[in-house]
């Protein structure tokens, strides 16, 4: 009886616990949207900001989130995805792969502010690159590329042995076998990766307003400052320029992380449902 | 030929992530190291005073150390008994339907923007606490709640991933000898997924520790030491997010050395998750 009932009582709140952290969690989405879809138009989506963002649209920084975080997987990409095929096929365990491995956890632990920092410090003062799409991109790129590397080397060592072992006794060589038999199998794992990375990138502040500036204009080359969405989110609720294209803002921003988290769910769900069918 | 040059090219690439780390601290360093050195680690340790632009300029980050761990540690009280809760909700409690909405659901929660969180906390959470518990609303509570909540998913991933390893044979065993459900998870689960739910808290404090324009949103910014969690204050984060956009000379410098201590935390703490990670959750029982 004694037991029962501890069990009612413990289970009750760990019900509790979670339905709290969806009730808060869709009452965050819910009052986002709420208070900034009546203002969301075409014209605000594709107008440009006046009066420091308290009149106008948003086009620069959605521009300039799109081109930052484009620049930030040109670079982060390759490098993530050759380093996880050099982890999984190239070598065995060792000091050194530990060492690489350690590099990687410990980029991942790395507060954005510090990111920021250093990209204030490295790209933008010492390379001269100036607060721009460039230096914003980089220090974006460095920030993304654990969660790259981790993501692509899970995908890689989910592909079958025998893939390995059919292309390796067709005569291909080791970077044959892996693009023509790894890669194309572990490729939805991967992509999950990346489109995960940008949404990191997206949603990122500390590391972006001190890298690639929090100029309003549309940008005209790699050198130009950009603004992006959640920095535009950000100066336009702690300055209090304006409550209303905050939350109008903040919506556009909720639901591109939505849709990102959408491609990437999917992906997954396909992913698990042929690794069953095998 | 070939295949030696895309074997060297890829191991450069594998090499990014090291690099990318020596340099982050190559640089961090020594653009703080000299004004710590100028001004003596303990003073800028445990000098209660910041007025980088005065006359003379005053460099002592105690106020900022002591925010950070009210709000570190008030998101841990938070952030840990949910994270837990949900975690066990996921793995051992969750009808079918509803574990498959918890998961992207969760995801969802990580891929929130931080600044959208500093402003509920700012806009609903500042406002109720005003007017509830009193003080000015933007405190170390208001960060503390919504920290905690915003840590929720590295704690969360990480122990439901270290129950979810606990072998089937242990808890099959446990209900064997008669224990009830709940008795499994205390007696049996949480014990063996331990050192996994230790990182995964760990991490969460990192996280906490390093979050920036959020905490800049929420927690008033005031430069005293903070007396009761209703008090604003400032973290060694929001003092660099918030000066470094105008700092100069000695005062830029001294954000980069607070970057330091900031970086020196961070890694300790990565260390320590790291070693509970790698520790195998069976090695005490010799299986």
């Amino acid at each position: 009886m004694n037991t029962a009932r501890t069990q009612r009582i413990a289970f009750g709140c760990i019900w509790a616990a979670a339905l709290f952290t969806l009730a808060a969690l869709a009452l965050v989405v819910g009052l986002i949207m709420v208070r900034g879809l009546p203002s969301l138009s075409w014209g605000f989506l594709t107008g440009t900001p006046e009066n420091l963002g308290r009149d106008g649209g948003i086009l620069p920084t959605i521009v300039g989130t799109i081109v930052l975080g484009v620049v930030a997987l040109l670079i982060a990409t390759p490098l993530g995805i050759g380093s996880a095929i050099y982890l999984t096929e190239y070598t065995h365990e060792s000091a050194f792969t530990r060492a690489i491995r350690f590099g990687t956890e410990s980029l991942a632990g790395v507060p954005s502010i510090i990111f920021g920092l250093f990209g204030f410090i490295f790209f933008v003062t010492y390379l001269q690159m100036g607060w721009s799409i460039l230096a914003g991109g980089l220090t974006l790129a460095l920030m993304i590329l654990p969660t790259i590397i981790r993501t692509s080397e899970e995908a890689i060592r989910t592909v079958p042995q025998s893939y390995r072992n059919v292309s390796y006794s067709l005569g291909a060589t080791r970077w044959q076998m892996v693009t023509t038999a790894v890669l194309p199998s572990a490729l939805p794992g991967i992509l999950t990766g990346v489109i995960l990375a940008f949404g990191r990138a997206v949603s990122e502040t500390a590391a972006v307003i001190f890298t690639a500036g929090t100029a309003l204009n549309l940008p005209t080359s790699a050198f130009s400052p950009v603004r992006t969405m959640a920095v535009h989110f950000y100066i336009l609720a702690v300055e209090g320029i304006s409550l209303e294209k905050a939350y109008a803002t903040g919506a556009v921003l909720i639901i591109t992380v939505l849709l990102i988290n959408v491609a990437a769910t999917t992906l997954i769900t396909r992913l698990v449902r042929r690794q069953v069918r095998r | 030929m070939r295949e030696r040059i895309i074997g060297a090219l890829l191991l450069i690439t594998a090499l990014g992530a090291l690099i990318a780390l020596g340099l982050i601290t190559y640089f961090i360093f020594q653009a703080g190291l000299p004004l710590i050195a100028k001004v003596g680690i303990w003073q800028f340790l445990s000098g209660t005073s910041w007025n980088p632009t005065g006359k003379p300029p005053q460099f002592g980050i105690l106020p900022m150390i002591i925010g950070s761990l009210w709000l570190t540690f008030g998101s841990l009280v938070i952030g840990v008994p949910l994270g837990l809760a949900v975690a066990i909700f996921m793995v051992e409690l969750a009808p079918p339907n509803l574990a498959t909405i918890m998961r992207p659901a969760i995801q969802l929660l990580a891929g929130i923007p931080s600044v959208i969180y500093g402003f509920i906390g700012l806009t609903l959470l500042a406002p109720l606490v005003r007017s509830t518990l009193g003080g000015p609303g933007l405190s170390v509570l208001t960060g503390a709640i919504i920290l905690g909540f915003m840590i929720l998913p590295s704690i969360i991933a990480i122990s439901e991933d270290a129950m979810r390893a606990v072998p089937s044979a242990i808890r099959e065993g446990a209900v064997a000898l008669g224990s009830s459900h709940w008795q499994v998870i205390t007696g049996v689960i949480l014990p063996t997924a331990r050192s996994g739910i230790i990182a995964g808290v760990i991490l969460g404090m990192g996280r906490a520790l390093g979050e920036t324009m959020a905490v800049i949103m929420m927690i008033g910014n005031s430069l005293d030491i903070p007396a009761s969690p209703l008090q604003p204050a400032t973290t060694l984060t929001s003092n660099i997010g918030l000066e470094l956009a105008y700092a100069s000379g000695d005062h830029r410098s001294a954000l980069f050395a607070t970057g330091v201590v900031l970086f020196v935390f961070i890694m300790i703490l990565n260390a320590l998750a790291t070693s509970f990670v790698r520790r195998p959750v069976l090695s005490r029982r010799g299986a």
